[in-house]
């Protein structure tokens, strides 16, 4: 087995988390060697941000020999070998990297170049990508068991899912115990990367993401992204305006954000409420969606 | 013309040197990509298959299911859009002329448009029915319905007018225009870069299917089209001059546009929108060899097919492992090329 010797540690660290996690890694660990030469680990390429952080944190970045321009984080992940856009795969360009398996999520495509993938004997997996706290699970079974690092996976799960848990509870008792108004505060999520801001209505992770927060969407009856307008806003009357340090980039700072005249007839232009965070993190539905929900909720209640 | 001190090449030069320019793209193409394939390796590859080997190398693989079809296709491709380019140029009498102002492309990226956007709400059987093939179906159908819608808006009395075709060609592609910036504000982002995706054109969906569809689509156009040289020749004289010579101008119309509403939407069904191939492949064609439609057609097939291959080589490598979109690179290239030409041939146009 080729594994990188940092691993050691960490993978030392998982096995004591689980006991039968450390079982099933002998047993992988012998069938491998039993295998020898064949015994390689396969090689990946990962296509969607929270899908390369999941690889990352199993472990597997000697295996990644590609990934896509979505994949920023962590830094490391911005070294390897760009595959293009997640939509737009080129499919002897993935082929030269010569994986054994493309991770990616269902958005991914096109599809003909998938099954061009499939017939040069590439495994392709996709995973559903729908929002919710299983889509997260679901990158990390699927990135464990096509990486063979399932036990590295499952101390993952382990993990995270109690994280979750324990985050959920924290939430809802913010919002609905004793001693609070019970009152939501209404948001409004404000993409704006490109020259014109466009707002999270439903079906979007900004607007999941809200939710899981303890926030509540202040745009509602559409799905997908709108563009952004002073009257839809001033009904809408956000609390307060979540939006990507990206979006905050690309508008020229804070101060030229709050200029744009839409956000002028909204309660949060009054108390300039306004929280930033980096895109993949907030909508990526990977790894670390607790850590960016956890901050999201901690900066609602402030805001 | 009396300005130019240039003589002009032979027919026969011009077919040659589009023949032999096809041949060193072609091969080119074949030994670049981003797989790395040597070409004692695709000797190999060829050997194995002239063989009939049954435990291919990753490289056969590769080569016969991805690299080998694309070439075709954008063989294929060039052809098709060369001729009609040709064709539409020679029909109107105008060297401005390119298979976009007859609505096949609008209409295409229309269907196409609709089929994306509004494709899984509206048709949800659809996809099922007709797999991958559901959006080349449309496109193709787009493409062919607005060409002939444009073509009946332009019969007049005593036939089919050209300057009628010109101007409601003109207010069905605005029409079409604005019909694919609406699909674009109802689009969510995904579809979006779908759309524009295809719009930009490429030949990354190249299947053995696609090339034998295609292929067999544009050598029917190419042979239907060459018997259209002669009658172009005549128009080229003027319709009346053309009908005096007892060539029967209708037919000859109607013949170029389904000719070019075949190609030209076989093509960009399977490929999105590639343009600037249409429009200077004639004019370099023409340019060196003359106006006789013999040479210009055949040779602006032999040169679209030559200037896509290359196009596509760049676009394969320049990024890999990632691609650039073709029509980006066909209008990057092309365009400061036609503009090279105009001065350099000034006299000529």
């Amino acid at each position: 087995m080729n594994t990188p010797e940092p691993l050691a540690g960490r993978r030392a660290a998982l096995r004591l988390m689980s006991a039968s996690a450390f079982g099933y890694s002998l047993a992988y660990a012998g069938a491998a060697l039993a295998q020898g030469k064949a015994a390689a680990l396969p090689r990946l390429v990962t296509i969607s941000g929270a899908i390369t952080e999941v690889a990352y944190l199993l472990g597997a970045e000697s295996q990644l020999v590609g990934t896509d321009t979505t994949s920023l984080y962590p830094a490391a992940a911005q070294k390897t070998p760009k595959v293009g856009y997640m939509r737009q795969l080129s499919a002897e360009g993935l082929l030269s990297l010569r994986p054994d398996a493309v991770i990616a999520t269902t958005e991914s495509g096109p599809p003909v170049v998938l099954d061009q993938l499939r017939s040069a004997g590439v495994k392709v997996e996709l995973i559903e990508a729908d929002h919710s706290w299983g889509e997260v699970q679901r990158k990390v079974d699927a990135v464990g068991r096509v990486a063979a690092r399932e036990a590295q996976a499952r101390a993952l799960r382990l993990r995270l899912d109690a994280e979750w848990a324990t985050l959920q509870q924290q939430i809802l008792a913010a919002t609905t115990g004793a001693g609070t108004s019970g009152r939501k505060p209404r948001v409004l999520f404000v993409m704006a990367q490109a020259a014109s801001p466009q707002v999270a209505g439903e079906k979007t992770a900004a607007h999941a993401v809200i939710g899981f927060a303890g926030g509540v969407n202040c745009m509602g009856g559409f799905n997908g992204y709108r563009p952004m307008t002073a009257e839809a806003l001033a009904k809408a009357a956000p609390d307060v305006i979540v939006t990507t340090a990206q979006s905050i980039e690309a508008q020229g700072g804070i101060d030229r954000f709050w200029q744009r005249p839409e956000l002028a007839l909204t309660p949060a232009f009054g108390k300039r409420a306004l929280i930033v965070q980096d895109a993949l993190l907030l909508l990526g539905f990977g790894p670390r969606l607790p850590e960016a929900i956890r901050t999201l909720h901690a900066q609602l209640r402030a805001a | 013309m009396s300005r130019s001190n240039r003589s002009r090449w032979s027919g026969r030069t011009v077919l040659g040197a589009g023949a032999g320019l096809l041949v060193v793209a072609f091969v080119i193409a074949a030994t670049s990509g981003a797989y790395a394939i040597s070409p004692s390796q695709l000797l190999g590859v060829f050997g194995d298959a002239w063989r009939g080997v049954d435990n291919p190398s990753p490289e056969h693989l590769v080569f016969f299911n991805i690299r080998l079809p694309r070439l075709l296709l954008g063989l294929a491709a060039g052809a098709g859009l060369g001729l009609s380019g040709a064709l539409m140029q020679g029909l109107f009498r105008n060297p401005l002329a390119d298979p976009g102002l007859i609505g096949i492309s609008s209409g295409a990226a229309l269907a196409a448009g609709l089929t994306i956007v509004l494709g899984a709400a509206f048709f949800p059987a659809l996809p099922r029915t007709l797999g991958s093939w559901t959006l080349v179906t449309m496109a193709f159908g787009g493409g062919f319905f607005v060409t002939m819608l444009i073509y009946g808006l332009s019969q007049g009395a005593g036939g089919t007018r050209m300057a009628l075709m010109l101007l409601a060609g003109i207010a069905i592609n605005a029409l079409a225009g604005a019909g694919l910036g609406f699909l674009s504000v109802m689009a969510t982002d995904e579809q979006l870069r779908s759309l524009q995706f295809w719009l930009l054109g490429s030949l990354g969906g190249a299947r053995w299917s696609a090339v034998v569809l295609v292929g067999a689509v544009v050598a029917l156009a190419l042979a239907a089209g060459m018997t259209l040289a002669r009658p172009l020749n005549a128009i080229a004289l003027g319709e009346s001059q053309a009908s005096l010579l007892g060539v029967d101008v209708e037919r000859t119309k109607r013949r170029a546009v389904l000719v070019t509403a075949f190609a030209v939407g076989a093509v960009t069904a399977t490929t999105g929108i590639i343009g600037f191939i249409g429009l200077i492949a004639p004019h370099w064609v023409r340019m060196l060899a003359g106006p006789d439609h013999r040479i210009v057609l055949p040779a602006s097939a032999l040169l679209g097919a030559a200037l896509i291959l290359a196009a596509d080589t760049v676009a394969r490598t320049a990024m890999a492992p990632a691609e650039l979109p073709l029509g980006v690179l066909t209008a990057f290239i092309g365009a400061p090329m036609f503009l090279l030409m105009l001065r350099h041939f000034r006299g000529r146009v």
